[in-house]
């Protein structure tokens, strides 16, 4: 631990000086570095699938379409609009203030620590990078100890391909976080659980660094079956795609639990079926495109959430699982008790829980009981349900008649709220959340107006008074001597 | 307020506002109107007691009270007012090739029952003006004023209950054991403004429940002076925003001077004049000051003066009276780096001069200490302007002026580092209070067969070609071409 004390000092002195030196200011230096990274993933493409697949068994399309196409797009984005965001945005001065001018310039905050995950230990550790480098920051980034061969093969081409003095990887567990948050960071990025969320925030409370905390929760889709019976085919291929295509339902932003009318659930459940096997065959084990549970610690956790007599005996799909492959079956409940843990924390895992309402507007209340998640889905087209989840819920993101597409989507701020998390990334938004917005204004030594100076006298005060109230009328009435005061 | 708040009060308090919160009686722009115009005609109707107040707890005068305290309150919720509705409209967002057929956009939406710790020295300003924004964007909010200024706070409660939709705005007066059981409580924000060591406090029990924050501090915020400076405009300016905002104690105030050897004794001189024409030859008598807030501010300055190898350097002013909790408006030159009156943030009325061989050394001294709230420059140097805003990192920047982009609700308001997290004013009030909902909605045309398993080659590439955005590649694998 000492030797990674060292390592940690070190590795941030330099990074402070290489912040005071100014290289990572430049323009150039920044796009360099995001070249950098695409050049890093384009060669490295097969040796990125394939520790994807040795650490969660991710099959190379899900790869691709989860990972790496994802962070060559974020970094190419950040390439082709970086000239645009660095430019300072103008403020307009109320005319009180004229000649002054105001503007607001992006100011990188200097070293930033990001905490990744393992479940997309590529995208998770190079999409945030990517928002702190062309913020112009030094970054260092702890990668997931859960994810071993990804994180090592990041620890080894990282240094090869981007500039070691200003961005630096660290790979490691709890005790290395440790050591990592006793330092004083300028930026603290995090992704992972809301507990662990908790001690970042309280470990970043002694240096007054501000926070990114992209946690996780129980991410509802509501099925509305009476407006979209025609579309049914596709909202059960959305959600199965969603839930089990990608990282075998252990995503933040996967399904977490349906909703759906009582009436309609065994029509639901039936429809699953077919598609679950056009997906993965009839032995999802053996079909390669179904990740596997990262760690026999988090197996036995799903293990224990199945394991449950209540739960177990509300299985009416799936349900086998095989410690040895870290295989979970996509499995699906119906109507597990409310109270089980299965209903009352994060599942991160394959199983999909149906829960039946009465009646659809009901999805409303059993949301608003449940802390704030990171997204909700729904699945209808009646206007009023939508205006309501809308309106009445409170999540990250709502995506309607669809799953996870918001994390493609550029222009939308990902992030949490409440429990889910605070602050947010992807597109310009990741460079906001690096940067100071710094205030600038410019006054005038040519004018000057003495009645901004004491000693001060009623006819100072008016005129203030007035000014400030923009009355520019009645403040030329005043110096003209036409008036004397103004009403309170 | 005769009653002791305990720790069931609070958590009553947070269930009472979580209850009208969640029956939606703050979410309509309606309720949010009424309650800004409620403020509004506290401003217009109670000015007088306002300033009364003002001066019993700071010996404020009736100036600053009415322009720096309710004419900015008034601007700020005139603004709300006029912006409302634009405020609280969606925002649209671009989609891409790859979310294609789906539209977007960003909904502001209320982050529920929220706290606002508030400060002394500005009691109303810095107490009314969060709450703009909190009610604004249709939170449920706490108030709680500081305690330090207790005229203010008693009217603060008195007022708002008076006049506001108690079911959702409520004030909490008290000290160090309410705001500690206020704190134990899960709130949807904290907006507090004060010292960084309070600061860490509140993230920290704001950690506890993933609360997120605004934390306004401080800081020593810097003044460099250049020699080709109008020198006198520039004195008028540091004075005014020095002694004549609440006599130094403000979290914006200069709070000590960097100049050339060789300027500094023309600095001193003009600022002895200016000085003089503005207070007359007894500052300890004008009543164009504030006082010291209390005994405890008071000793902390007094010691700052007494340290030895500072109060040596005292070359203008240092008369006390602890009576009257009066400091003179007082110039050092040159104190000690490490001394108390160059480590912490002064907040009063005295101004240590230090001086440089050239002013180039002024960044590193600025850069070697904590990152302040403001930092200013008076200079016509056009190239060490842009070196001063791009370099110095700061809340906020202001050149040739003193504080006043408080003043200017277009600037988000707010520091950096150990001067805070977060801004407000204008509409990053009503951001600050606010979650910023990205909605997404899809259609059903158009379900590609790649997004789902099982994988092939053909999936891989035609996922390759749309990620790339690259549509002759998209046709080509279509067609089978490719």
């Amino acid at each position: 631990m000492e030797a990674m004390e060292e390592t940690v000092d070190q590795s941030l002195r330099e990074m402070r000086e290489t912040f005071a030196s100014g290289r990572t200011r430049s323009i150039k230096w920044r796009k360099a570095q995001l070249g950098a990274i695409i050049e890093m993933v384009k060669d490295n493409e097969e040796k990125m699938c394939d520790v994807l697949f040795q650490d969660l068994g991710k099959h190379s399309t899900e790869a691709f379409r989860d990972e790496l196409g994802f962070v060559m797009r974020s970094a190419s984005t950040a390439l082709n609009f970086l000239d645009k965001w660095v430019v300072p945005k103008k403020s307009n001065l109320p005319l009180l203030f004229y000649p002054a001018t105001g503007k607001v310039i992006s100011e990188p905050y200097g070293t930033v620590l990001v905490l990744s995950s393992w479940n997309f230990p590529i995208s998770l550790s190079l999409d945030p990078m990517i928002g702190a480098i062309a913020a112009g920051n030094t970054v260092l980034l702890k990668a997931s100890e859960l994810s071993p061969n990804a994180s090592a093969l990041l620890t080894k081409l990282i240094p090869s391909y981007l500039d070691t003095k200003a961005i630096k990887v660290i790979e490691g567990g709890p005790d290395v976080a440790t050591i990592l948050l006793q330092h004083q960071w300028d930026k603290i990025f995090f992704t992972g659980s809301p507990k662990i969320g908790k001690i970042i925030m309280a470990a970043a409370a002694e240096h007054l660094t501000p926070v990114t905390l992209e946690l996780g929760g129980k991410c509802p889709t509501i099925i509305d079956h009476h407006s979209v019976s025609k579309d049914m085919k596709s909202v059960v291929k959305r959600i199965s795609g969603g839930k089990w295509g990608s990282c075998s339902g252990q995503a933040c932003i996967s399904v977490d639990y349906v909703l759906v009318e009582q009436s309609f659930a065994s029509t639901l459940i039936d429809m699953f079926k077919p598609v679950i096997r056009s997906f993965f065959g009839v032995n999802p084990k053996e079909s390669g495109c179904l990740s596997k549970i990262v760690t026999k610690k988090h197996f036995q956790r799903l293990s224990r959430l199945l394991n449950d007599p209540r739960v177990k005996a509300s299985i009416v799909y799936g349900g086998s699982m095989d410690e040895d492959k870290l295989y979970v079956e996509p499995t699906i409940l119906l109507d597990p008790p409310l109270d089980s843990e299965i209903m009352n924390e994060e599942i991160f895992g394959p199983i999909l829980p149906i829960i039946t309402l009465r009646d659809i507007q009901e999805s409303i209340g059993f949301i608003k009981s449940k802390p704030k998640p990171l997204a909700i889905y729904a699945f209808t087209k009646d206007e009023n349900l939508k205006t309501r989840i809308l309106s009445e819920t409170s999540s990250g993101s709502v995506t309607f008649n669809d799953l996870m597409i918001q994390y493609m989507c550029d222009a939308l701020p990902f992030g949490g709220v409440g429990q889910s998390g605070m602050g947010r990334y992807h597109g310009k938004y990741s460079f906001e959340c690096f940067s100071h917005e710094k205030a600038i204004m410019e006054g005038s030594l040519a004018m000057d107006l003495e009645a901004r100076y004491p000693p001060w006298n009623n006819f100072k005060l008016n005129f203030i008074r007035l000014a400030f109230r923009e009355a520019y009328f009645k403040l030329l009435l005043l110096m003209l001597g036409l008036t004397k005061g103004v009403r309170k | 307020m005769t009653k002791v708040f305990q720790a069931a009060d609070a958590t009553d308090l947070v269930t009472d506002l979580r209850r009208s919160f969640d029956a939606g009686v703050t979410r309509g722009y309606e309720w949010r109107v009424t309650q800004l115009k409620k403020l509004l005609l506290i401003c217009d109707n109670h000015e007088p007691e306002i300033v009364s107040a003002l001066h019993d707890d700071l010996g404020k005068p009736e100036l600053e009270s009415s322009v720096y305290e309710v004419a900015l309150l008034r601007n700020s919720i005139n603004l709300a007012l006029k912006q409302l509705k634009d405020w609280m409209a969606p925002d649209k967002a671009k989609t891409s090739l790859t979310t294609f057929p789906a539209s977007a956009e960003i909904v502001s939406e209320p982050l529920g029952v929220v706290l606002v710790i508030s400060a002394w020295n500005y009691p109303f300003l810095l107490s009314i003006d969060p709450v703009i924004g909190a009610i604004s964007s249709g939170n449920a909010v706490v108030l709680k004023p500081s305690e330090l200024a207790p005229a203010s706070s008693s009217l603060l409660a008195k007022l708002l209950e008076q006049y506001l939709d108690s079911s959702a705005v409520r004030v909490v007066e008290g000290a160090v054991t309410e705001t500690t059981l206020l704190l134990e409580q899960k709130w949807d924000k904290i907006f507090y403004t004060g010292s960084s060591r309070i600061g860490r406090i509140i993230m920290m029990a704001a950690a506890k429940h993933l609360t997120p924050v605004v934390l306004e501090l401080g800081g020593k915020s810097p003044v460099v002076i250049d020699s080709d400076t109008n020198l006198k405009i520039t004195v008028k300016r540091i004075i005014a925003g020095k002694w004549g905002c609440n006599n130094g104690q403000a979290c914006i105030s200069p709070d000590y001077i960097l100049t050339t050897k060789q300027f500094s004794p023309k600095v001193i001189d003009v600022l002895k004049q200016e000085l003089e024409a503005f207070y007359g030859k007894n500052p300890m008598e004008s009543k164009d000051m504030s006082r010291i807030v209390n005994l405890d501010h008071f000793d902390r300055l007094s010691k700052m003066l007494e340290e030895k190898e500072v109060s040596d350097k005292i070359v203008y002013g240092g008369q006390k009276n602890r009576d009257k909790l009066k400091i003179a408006p007082t110039i050092l030159v040159d104190v000690p780096f490490d001394s108390q009156i160059m480590s912490e943030e002064i907040f009063g009325p005295l101004l240590p001069i230090i001086t440089l061989h050239n002013l180039e050394e002024c960044f590193d001294v600025i850069r070697s200490r904590p990152k302040p709230l403001a930092a200013y420059l008076f200079t016509q140097n056009q190239k060490l302007k842009e070196r001063f805003a791009m370099t110095v990192s700061a809340g906020g920047i202001v050149i040739n002026d003193i504080a006043v982009h408080l003043a200017v609700p277009t600037l988000p308001f707010g520091g950096v580092g150990e001067s805070g997290m977060g801004s407000y004013h204008g509409k990053f009030s009503f951001d600050a209070f606010s979650h910023k909902k990205a909605v997404l909605y899809k259609s059903f045309v158009g379900d590609a067969a790649i997004r789902y398993p099982p994988y092939s080659r053909g999936k891989l590439r035609l996922l390759k070609a749309l990620v790339n955005s690259n549509i002759l590649e998209i046709f080509r694998v279509l067609l089978g071409l490719s």
